[in-house]
């Protein structure tokens, strides 16, 4: 456990002093900035609704905020996957043909270990970002348009969950692919997943089937997608009426809640995940 | 008391190639020794199973007898890779401390000022590693592997990016080393350097041992060359113990003897001789 706590504490100092953190700090900044400018330029437009006949029925808050909140947990998601690749898609084969590796791996910790070590690493420090940025941008809209989600702790832990899948995933990557080839891989593998997670949104505006059992079977095999979509369900699942029909409609309300079993099961992917790691980690030359 | 490393008809295939063919090596408590050959050899492939960082093919590997590659085994050895590098925001002294940790050393500060200062660093102590040259880098690598005072050291190249003076710090290391009983395995290219201060040298090519034992005996008698009055002359068959009775037949003969030189082979034509085909 020891040797655990030093690779942790030494993996934390490494991400927080990589270009790619500050890189991440600075668009998070520009990216909260806009937010909130176009945050409250939304709530100004739609405050007309209550004058137009038809849409007097809307909730107009409830409609722009969960839309907008739903826009900036998708910007969450992108933000805390770049974070996550660049923290781990190196860890193992892009940083022993670096020559990081090797001084670490020979000392008495042991390759799981050190594993462990850099995932606990990366994983707190995303989550942590994730579920800061989700606060933020919630904080931002309730100072907006006094607009709060249904649900605040369980989207802002399923978005930090779903950068810590994004973790795992490209921390596997790393056991077989060098850096940019492991890089690219996880950012088409996030890619796919949200492009699944919108054909399933397409499917249910459509009601096709198909549609929606693709998209909830890639959503499983790659559970962060999951997660984000039970995340953008519970922003607004309490709305109701011709408010929570336009909701569904729109581009981030068909999401579908996901049911108990998603917390079960994305422990259970980690798992699996660090074991593989761990399994091909222990058998690899360096 | 177990050698610090021993190696058993050790093997290692990568895929169709074969880089290790049952090598059989011994380096003893507080031994010196040598480890040669071309590039490919097999060389770098053999430390880095003894470390743990490539697994054998076949064969058995132990270091200061336990298993290569077992916690036992890595907490009882120090290892500068051929090619490492630090993370370049650390301080010498915090790459140190970090390894201090990993190995469990309790030497504290007192022990990275003495390793710093044997490997001439001790004024460098806070300069982060980017702002370090590379031979001061690989200076503080030699240091990282004396971390925890290990009873084995397996040294890659260590001097390979070292001007002649960092290299006569290195073999003044290597030899204080020697004198406080640590077993030491070095890898180089360098062959002077092994000469000057390696009790025996293995001679690896092609993945098998080709040539082994202490310098003086992998080189051999050449002759003996007699300076005389009336010019040099040569015996290309006479040995050591020919040259007193030689020296005896000259001056009897009338000749006066300004120098005598028994000449023997170099390393370097005893390696070039056992590395033969490959180093043409």
């Amino acid at each position: 456990m020891r040797g655990l706590g030093v690779v942790v504490g030494y993996a934390l100092r490494e991400s927080l002093r990589r270009r790619v953190f500050a890189i991440v700090l600075v668009l998070t900044a520009v990216f909260l900035g806009l937010y909130a400018l176009g945050t409250d330029r939304a709530f100004q437009e739609v405050a007309d609704f209550e004058r137009d006949p038809v849409l007097q029925a809307v909730d107009e808050r409830t409609l722009a905020g969960a839309t907008l909140l739903g826009l900036a947990m998708f910007g969450t998601l992108f933000l805390g996957a770049v974070l996550a690749v660049f923290l781990t898609h190196a860890v193992v084969r892009g940083d022993a043909e670096r020559g990081l590796l090797q001084p670490l791996v020979v000392r008495p910790l042991g390759r799981t270990t050190l594993l462990a070590a850099r995932f606990l690493a990366a994983a707190a420090v995303c989550a942590a970002y994730a579920a800061g940025l989700f606060a933020a941008t919630a904080g931002i809209t309730y100072w907006a348009g006094a607009w709060w989600p249904d649900r605040f702790w369980l989207p802002a832990a399923e978005l930090a969950a779903a950068v810590v899948v994004i973790c795992m995933l490209s921390l596997l990557g790393s056991v077989f692919l060098s850096a940019t080839a492991n890089g690219i891989a996880v950012f088409m593998l996030v890619g796919a997943g949200i492009v699944g997670g919108l054909l399933g949104q397409i499917g249910d505006a459509l009601d096709s089937e198909t549609l929606v059992d693709v998209a909830q079977k890639a959503s499983w095999a790659l559970p962060f997608e999951a997660l984000y979509q039970d995340a953008l369900h519970s922003i607004s699942s309490k709305s109701f009426g011709l408010t929570g029909e336009i909701l569904r409609l729109g581009p981030f309300g068909g999401a579908q809640p996901a049911g108990g079993a998603l917390a079960p099961w994305v422990a259970g992917y980690l798992a699996a995940a660090g074991a593989l790691a761990a399994l091909f980690f222990a058998r690899k030359d360096l | 008391m177990p050698a610090a490393l021993q190696t058993r008809a050790l093997a290692k295939r990568y895929g169709p190639i074969e880089a290790l063919r049952g090598v059989e090596l011994e380096v003893g408590e507080g031994e010196l020794v040598g480890l040669l050959g071309p590039n490919g050899a097999g060389k770098s492939t053999l430390v880095k199973i003894a470390v743990g960082l490539v697994r054998a093919s076949g064969g058995e590997t132990t270091v200061c007898g336990a298993p290569a590659g077992s916690r036992v085994a890595r907490a009882s050895l120090g290892y500068l890779a051929e090619l490492f590098r630090f993370p370049g925001w650390y301080s010498a002294d915090e790459v140190l401390r970090l390894h201090q940790r990993l190995a469990g050393s309790h030497g504290g500060e007192a022990e990275r000022a003495e390793l710093l200062g044997l490997v001439g660093l001790l004024d460098a102590r806070d300069r982060t590693v980017d702002a370090m040259s590379k031979g001061m880098q690989q200076r503080l690598g030699i240091a990282q592997a004396l971390v925890g005072s290990p009873r084995l050291l397996l040294l890659d190249e260590p001097t390979s990016a070292l001007d002649p003076a960092g290299r006569r710090t290195v073999r003044r290391l290597l030899e204080e080393l020697r004198a406080r009983g640590v077993a030491v395995l070095l890898n180089s290219h360098l062959l002077s350097e092994v000469e000057l201060v390696c009790d025996r040298v293995v001679i690896l090519s092609g993945g098998s041992v080709v040539a082994a034992g202490t310098p003086d005996e992998l080189s051999r008698a050449r002759g003996v060359e007699i300076e005389t009055a009336t010019g040099l002359r040569e015996f290309p068959d006479a040995t050591r113990e020919d040259a007193p009775r030689i020296v005896a037949e000259l001056v009897a003969a009338g000749e006066r003897i300004y120098e005598v030189r028994v000449r023997r082979t170099t390393l370097e034509e005893t390696y070039l001789r056992a590395v033969g085909e490959e180093a043409t």
